[in-house]
């Protein structure tokens, strides 16, 4: 249904906040920002919500609280140290990294702000050992054209990153502090794009910019996208984590079919005049007998079963196509209490739960045809609080989309995450004094401004007579800095740019794992290639070996490639003259050709044909 | 609303700017300026949330939109007070330990009140039956000795007026002083007196903070006599532990295990989640009818003199002007030969000189080389295990004694020395 969707009739306004991680030291310490296989040493720590002045304490960071949860980080030495543990303040900012933000600054023509100061936002989900993010505005204001059009950069961050979430179980949230710490720029665009594709489009742009600065990690998870998705009846919800640029259009729209739907039925609730009855009620006697394993083994710990009653709710909480949506995201409400899950009546019977169970709590409840009720069995005081959320999520939906933050899950959906952050959540950074940003490093930083990747597209153009498509592809496959290396060195752009574009797709699909060419090997296989060794059409297999793991001199041997001396080529040119006595006899010097067909197949990419003609005409020479 | 202001004099903290630059615009609130900013910037809270700094001159324009909003009356929030809990005082003199921020502007204020400390930390009144007290509120590396003094009187003061125990919150970097000043001044102290800081302010989410005042105020609850310092005992928010105030030092700038019992193990460890105070050996049974009392005060002119290869014969002559000097030695307990004279002259006046080593970890002995040999046949008191600070406080309270200075700085008051050392 997403094709023939007027996106325009929508009002869809999509605004991105990309995030990448540098290939610089650490934002705030000298570590190396790798991570590492190692665990290092645990510690174990909290985070409690900090109260403000006027004894206000941030929703999403109650939320968080709320669930109890401890943090363990694993800090292994290598790429990490006490600033990362919070055992010691920060210094910094990192030079490099802050160049790399400029950079990126002035690309997008933005106002480099007079001093940088660094703000701590609250985050208390565990991923920041000191509760905080720390970050800085850099630059307001900038622009970029996608396509002829402008999309508004209204600012630009320097940042750290959290740090690597391993693993969470039993009340215990996992941590590796490899990440934390690592520099990011964060580039947040006006909510300028309007259709799903241009999503893509403007992060693609962004990425291309981020990677001429040659500063940027490369990778899956070095570069990840917030979205913030809107439709005009429905309401903004940020959504967090897209790691595949390739996906964002397919976040957009689902996230577009959501809150259509969510529209529908509010108005169906609204139709039905639903509302929603704040008492929790005991259920628990009528599950007494209940044969269902969770509902058993929660009775047996000494818990209860708790219901609460949905007037008009009936047949929502799981829509017609029999998609859950509403259910599903009031369970996603109460998890965030800490408890498994809730039942909800358009979904049973099921899992143990029978008709006679229903009935009972029908009856308690009173619940009449075009009701609904939701189930939660945990002790009174958990599974009160995991009711109120449902509650309170019930409430929202008789209001429309709730604005929220989201995760993004990998097969392009998202569920809930919190409720969308407040701005009094920053405060400042008091451990790191402020950072003016003087003419001259803004001076120095314009002089050294990489190539613009248009620029760089016409360039290749000109300088190597590549065609536009194949110096685009180049730029974007992230080719371009080896292709450039080798061809400075040892020439054949084209037979380098064919490399790339062709032969490496090709290999890949053979399920060659071209990754692991180095570029070692790649520029003495050029070499190689520029001294004759070999022809191009033995490139292909040369490269299937070195893939292999193997050096290019062992893959040289592999692939019969090894060189072909002059006196081999002889012996085998006079063999064939001789086999075809006649026939050079006859033809005379217009024999070169066809012979040269049938030497060439035989020494297929092992000599220089050039040679190879020039030795065939003197033996045929001598024979006439 | 709108209207120019003639300079940035006029406005305030907290009102509502445009300034206008040649080539950029900003909106805002103007915060108080950082103090490591250059001269002509002036701080904005932009509508993100983010502060910038903003450079003016005299062509820069500026704007006020809106006057800073009337500042909300804190609401109070009442805590409930269990009074047949133990009664515990706690009696603030500063530090973090119990802050907030105000996110406005971004300041962090100390607790100046018993509320504000309460209200950061409402778990204390689950613990306790709480009396709290801000005696003084300052940076502890602004403390002077006289502090230790009314400290210590207050404290005897608040077990009289009927405490089950006393935390003490203070600044960390001379925590240790006190600890020790304290632990020599207060005699026939029959409860608890704990010693509590953070090392992480108690505006961080991270704060060690939370954690060290409930397991301070745990081994207030319990029964074991004397002056003690609680703090966490490794980087992980677990456990704390419960050190000597005699022989205990901060030993390292921001780690939140910072501070060490050492030559000796800590006296114990508190579990401050399950409520659990555990102490490694039985308190010696001594005669517990001593009355509550502080005895002697404390001589401020006493110096420290620390022996480096540059000391010179002035150096010594200058500290010798005081009442009295400690050494922090070379190795065992030395310092350069050609300066024995000069030691000799003070000691001839009659003003003790104390030898502690500046190796932190083991105890001084003048036997072994000639140099302490020396300077034991000059008079110098060898301290033993005595960590140089506890000998400096230890000296400056034995000045003020009747008894002879140098058999007090020889005798184990409140367990400064330890008679064995296992590591």
């Amino acid at each position: 249904m997403s094709e023939s969707r007027d996106y325009d009739e929508l009002g869809l306004k999509v605004g991105l906040e990309i995030h990448q991680q540098l290939d610089t030291e650490k934002l705030f310490c000298a570590c190396p920002s790798d991570m590492v296989e190692k665990e290092g040493v645990e510690v174990l720590r909290d985070l409690r919500p900090t109260r403000s002045e006027l004894g206000e304490v941030d929703e999403a960071a109650l939320m968080e609280a709320q669930k109890g949860l401890k943090f363990r980080y694993q800090a292994p030495e290598e790429s990490s140290c006490l600033v990362e543990l919070d055992e010691e303040p920060p210094y910094g900012p990192d030079e490099e990294a802050l160049d790399v933000g400029l950079t990126m600054a002035l690309f997008m023509d933005a106002d480099i702000v007079d001093e940088i100061q660094f703000m701590r936002k609250i985050v208390i989900d565990g991923s920041n050992t000191t509760g905080f993010q720390r970050t800085g505005l850099i630059a307001l204001d900038g622009t970029l054209k996608v396509d002829g059009k402008e999309i508004g950069i209204p600012t630009m961050c320097l940042e750290e990153d959290a740090a690597r979430s391993l693993e969470e179980k039993d009340g215990e949230k996992v941590f590796r502090l490899d990440r934390l710490g690592i520099p990011l720029v964060e580039i947040a665009t006006d909510p300028d794009i309007n259709e799903p594709e241009e999503a893509k489009e403007v992060a693609q742009k962004i990425g291309s910019l981020f990677r001429s600065t040659k500063k940027v990690k490369r990778g899956i998870g070095t570069i990840r996208e917030d979205l913030n998705v809107s439709i005009e009846e429905g309401s903004r919800i940020e959504m967090k984590g897209v790691q595949e640029l390739d996906m964002l259009p397919e976040y957009v729209e689902k996230e577009v079919d959501r809150q259509l739907k969510l529209l529908e039925i509010k108005e169906t609730l609204k139709e039905r005049g639903a509302r929603v009855d704040k008492e929790v009620y005991d259920v628990t006697k009528q599950f007494e007998d209940c044969e269902s394993g969770i509902i058993q083994g929660s009775l047996s710990e000494g818990n209860g079963v708790f219901a609460i009653k949905l007037q008009g709710f009936n047949g929502e909480l799981r829509g017609e196509d029999g998609e859950p949506l509403l259910g599903p995201e009031m369970a996603e409400y109460a998890k965030k209490t800490g408890v498994q899950g809730i039942f909800h009546s358009d979904e049973l019977p099921k899992f143990g739960i029978t008709e006679k169970e229903i009935k009972g709590v029908e009856d308690k409840l009173d619940i009449e045809e075009q009701d609904a009720f939701a189930l939660v069995t945990e002790s009174e005081k958990r599974a009160e609080e995991a009711l109120q959320r449902v509650i309170e999520r019930a409430e929202k939906a008789l209001k429309g989309v709730p604005e929220e933050t989201r995760q993004a899950k990998p097969d392009g959906t998202s569920v809930f995450l919190r409720p969308l952050s407040g701005k009094a959540r920053m405060y400042p950074e008091t451990d790191i004094p402020p950072k003016p940003v003087d003419e001259k490093k803004i001076e120095r930083l314009k002089e050294e401004l990489p190539e613009r990747p248009s620029k760089k597209i016409e360039r290749y153009q000109e300088e190597f007579g590549l065609n536009e498509q194949q110096s685009e592809q180049l730029f974007k496959k992230a080719y371009d800095d080896l292709f450039e290396n080798i061809v400075e060195k040892y020439g054949s752009p084209s037979v380098v740019a064919n490399t790339f574009l062709h032969t490496y797709p090709d290999l890949e699909k053979e399920g060659h794992e071209v990754e692991k060419i180095g570029e070692k090997s790649l520029l003495e296989i050029f070499k190689r290639f520029e001294d004759g060794d070999f022809a191009k059409e033995g490139i292909p297999d040369l490269l299937k070996e070195v893939a292999q793991g193997k050096s290019v001199e062992e893959a040289v041997k592999a692939s019969g490639l090894e060189t072909v001396s002059e006196e081999d080529i002889r012996e085998k040119v006079i063999k064939i003259v001789d086999e075809r006595q006649d026939f050079v006899e006859e033809r005379e010097m217009g024999a070169v050709g066809p012979l040269m067909g049938v030497l060439m197949k035989e020494l297929k990419g092992k000599a220089d044909g050039e040679k190879i003609s020039e030795i065939l005409r003197e033996e045929i020479q001598k024979r006439i | 609303m709108a209207r120019r202001v003639r300079s940035l004099d006029e406005a305030e903290t907290g009102d509502r700017l445009k300034i206008e630059k040649e080539d950029q615009t900003y909106v805002g609130k103007l915060m108080p300026t950082h103090r490591f900013s250059e001269e002509d910037i002036i701080t904005l809270k932009l509508d993100s949330g983010y502060n910038i700094g903003v450079k003016y001159d005299e062509k820069t324009e500026v704007e006020l939109l809106e006057k800073k909003d009337s500042v909300k009356e804190k609401e109070e929030e009442k805590l409930e007070i269990d009074e047949d809990k133990p009664t515990i005082s706690i009696l603030g003199t500063g530090g973090t330990i119990a802050s907030y921020v105000e996110y406005k502007t971004g300041a962090v204020h100390p607790a100046q009140t018993a509320e504000d400390l309460l209200y950061s930390n409402p778990e204390i009144a689950e613990r306790c039956d709480p009396q709290v007290e801000i005696l003084f509120s300052k940076l502890s590396e602004n403390f002077e000795p006289e502090d230790w003094v009314i400290i210590a009187d207050r404290i005897i003061e608040l077990f009289e007026e009927g405490a089950e125990g006393v935390v003490v919150s203070h600044g960390t970097d001379t925590m240790g002083y006190t600890a020790a000043a304290l632990s020599f001044m207060l005699q026939g102290v029959d409860r608890p007196v704990v010693l509590v800081g953070s090392q992480r302010s108690s505006d961080r989410p991270s704060s060690d903070a939370h954690l060290n005042l409930l397991s301070a105020i745990e081994v207030a609850k319990s029964d074991r006599p004397g002056v003690f310092v609680v703090m966490h005992d490794s980087i992980s928010d677990e456990t704390c532990a419960v050190h000597s105030g005699t022989k205990v030092r901060k030993m390292h700038t921001s780690r939140r295990d910072a501070f060490e019992s050492v030559n000796t193990e800590p006296l114990g460890q508190v579990d401050a989640i399950k409520g659990e105070v555990e102490f490694k050996n039985q308190e010696k049974s001594e005669d517990k009818n001593e009355e509550l009392r502080r005895i002697g005060g404390i001589e401020k002119d006493v110096s420290l003199l620390y022996a480096t290869p540059t000391l010179t014969e002035d150096d010594v002559k200058h500290a010798g002007k005081s009442e009295g000097v400690v050494i922090a030695g070379t190795g065992l307990g030395h310092m350069k030969t050609q300066l024995i004279p000069a030691l000799q002259e003070i000691i001839d006046q009659g003003k003790p000189v104390v030898m502690t080593s500046q190796c932190i970890y083991g105890t001084v002995n003048g036997h072994v080389y000639s140099a302490g040999r020396e300077l034991k046949e000059a008079g110098v008191i060898f301290a033993g295990d005595m960590l140089p600070e506890t000998a400096l406080v230890k000296l400056m309270w034995a000045l003020t004694l009747e008894e002879d200075t140098e058999e007090v700085m020889k005798e184990d008051v409140v367990g400064e020395f330890s008679r064995r050392r296992v590591r």
